[in-house]
């Protein structure tokens, strides 16, 4: 069976059709030596300085399952049981360190540590030896494939979720009602963060037609020069958008600071608080005080 | 990794085929949009340099990588007056021939590596570049193609 | 066609279709000059939508347009800066300062209906 190089990765379900008398014989056999058979396997493992990460306790439990699954998947001919166990042991090593050529590396070491099992029990019967490695071999060859996908698949699965995780932690823009934006930033702002966050500000500013984006840097955790700069540069390139940009959350000092650096917040609309930066910002939309409308027409009535 | 771009720059239609072919580079490479985008603007301010001052020239883009990241290059080379004083002409407000300015110091804020090695009566040379994290996944998925 | 022209009511309309050469740019220049004087334009909106890159040149040949027209009793109008194309200029350093921007042309026309009617004191 060969091993599948494609991007989208197919997994061979089942082991192709054997003769089932002789798989129950080297299953049997297998299973009879499997103690002898495991040890072998870890000292081939160890010989390999492969799953260093694992004290050997953690490398014999781990052994012993996937010598039970291997067996069982050699003996049903459905890997389904190996591929679970497969994503279940690489959700688990993963994230402690093992890489892609080790969990390779051990299961092809347990394929060769059970041919030669099985050359040394046939060996007197050569027909019988050749009958037994046609039905031994793709089936072995079909575990560590799916073994090694499982847990490629299994590994890109956790970089996306991370990096999912990473983008939605990034502060969304907030549309408040028509043509209004609210972007708060909370944490950090480097440099990359900040490419990021003007970004998907100018973009929330094409799809919403917004007018006015209030950011808010309550939650900035540092505001120095850089810092300054990469808001401005927000600040400005909204402006090329049509839009104007209100700045609130910045104390009184460090707006000071700023100016005193040399930053000019001077076409920048800054005001205090976030309350005060929507009241500002209603008013550049042109809308009237919240409240003022339904005393008029109560008054009406 | 792609082959050299190599773009002769003779006329003023050569900076929109310059602009074009480094935007196509950058987004081969995988560069963000707002990056190729910086790439072709700095090439566009270099790229007229040579046309304005020296009437002709030649930008090379190439294919930079390294193990964490991938990059653009860009080698724009002319055998032309050359520029007298190099951090003079870097300078905000240079105002260089007819008032037009080189806008390097402009296409050197849009680069990550940015470089001028230029002699009076010889020519000029700049050499810039952009690059990029290449991410987990993307390491991951050319380490399993590569064997 | 790189530009495509029309005039509305008293403004002048001016859609860039693709990336323009140098002297394309210099052209358009001269030629939304004199359709400003000519048509007595009130307000002249440039969409760049369709320019992936703006620089030095271009900002400069914009902001021209945008004074010589004010010398012609006209407010200048940008629509359409693509969101890479402002980081570019913002990163730059382009300085656009006289010339307005506005989204698109739903917005581009009330920023012109506003600008125009608190106009000059002739305008009444």
């Amino acid at each position: 069976m060969e091993a599948d190089q494609s991007e989208g990765t197919k997994l061979p379900i089942t082991a192709p059709a054997v003769d089932p008398d002789l798989l129950h014989e080297l299953v049997d056999h297998l299973r009879k030596s499997q103690e002898a058979l495991r040890e072998e396997w870890v000292r081939r493992i160890t010989e390999a300085k492969l799953l260093s990460v694992m004290t050997p306790d953690e490398i014999f439990s781990e052994v012993t399952a996937v010598y039970d699954n291997y067996v069982t998947a050699l003996e049903t001919g459905s890997i389904e049981t190996l591929q679970e166990y497969a994503r279940d042991l690489s959700e688990r090593i993963i994230p402690r360190g093992v890489e892609t050529d080790e969990v390779l590396g051990i299961v092809l070491l347990l394929r060769d540590v059970l041919a030669r099992s099985l050359f040394v029990n046939y060996q007197r019967d050569p027909d019988l030896l050749h009958r037994i490695l046609d039905s031994y071999e793709p089936a072995a060859n079909s575990i560590a494939v799916t073994v090694g996908v499982s847990f490629v698949d299994q590994r890109e699965r956790i970089i996306r979720e991370q990096q999912e995780a990473i983008r939605e932690l990034s502060t969304p823009v907030l549309q408040v009602r028509e043509r209004l934006l609210i972007l708060p930033i909370i944490g950090v702002l480097d440099a990359a963060r900040a490419r990021q966050l003007t970004e998907q500000l100018l973009a929330a500013i094409r799809d919403n037609r917004a007018r006015v984006v209030v950011i808010d840097v309550t939650g900035v955790a540092t505001i120095d020069l850089t810092v300054a700069n990469h808001l401005v540069q927000a600040v400005e390139a909204s402006r090329l958008m049509g839009a104007s940009a209100i700045l609130t959350g910045l104390s009184s000092g460090i707006a000071q600071t700023l100016v005193d650096l040399g930053v000019d917040l001077g076409t920048m609309q800054t005001v205090g608080d976030l309350q005060g930066g929507l009241e500002e910002a209603e008013r550049m939309l042109g809308t009237s005080v919240p409240g003022v409308d339904e005393t008029s027409w109560r008054s009406f009535q | 990794m792609p082959d050299d771009v190599r773009v002769r720059i003779g006329a003023d239609e050569d900076l929109v085929s310059a602009r074009a072919q480094a935007r196509a580079l950058a987004d081969q490479l995988g560069f963000s949009r707002t990056d190729a985008t910086l790439i072709a603007t700095a090439i566009s301010e270099i790229a007229r340099n040579i046309v304005v001052h020296v009437g002709q020239g030649e930008i090379v883009l190439r294919a930079m990588e390294d193990d964490r990241r991938r990059g653009l290059a860009v080698i724009a080379e002319d055998a032309g007056p050359g520029i007298r004083d190099v951090q003079e002409a870097l300078r905000d407000g240079y105002a260089g021939r007819a008032g037009l300015g080189l806008g390097l110091p402009g296409a050197r804020r849009l680069m990550d590596e940015f470089d001028i090695d230029s002699e009076v009566g010889r020519g000029t040379t700049v050499t810039m570049t952009k690059w990029r994290i290449r991410d987990e996944l993307e390491l991951l998925r050319e380490r399993r193609r590569s064997g | 066609m790189s530009v495509a022209i029309l005039h509305q009511g008293e403004y002048v309309i001016a859609s860039i279709q693709s990336d323009l050469s140098d002297r394309e740019v210099v052209a358009l220049r001269d030629d939304l000059t004199r359709r400003v004087g000519d048509h007595r334009a009130r307000g002249l909106i440039v969409d760049v939508a369709a320019m992936d890159v703006i620089d030095s040149f271009v900002a400069r040949a914009l902001r021209s347009i945008a004074e010589t027209a004010l010398m012609r009793g006209a407010e200048t109008v940008i629509v359409g800066i693509q969101p890479d194309v402002a980081i570019a200029m913002v990163q730059f350093r382009l300085n656009l300062e006289p010339l307005r921007a506005a989204l698109d042309l739903d917005d581009a026309v009330r920023t012109l209906d506003r600008l125009v009617k608190r106009g000059p004191p002739d305008a009444r």
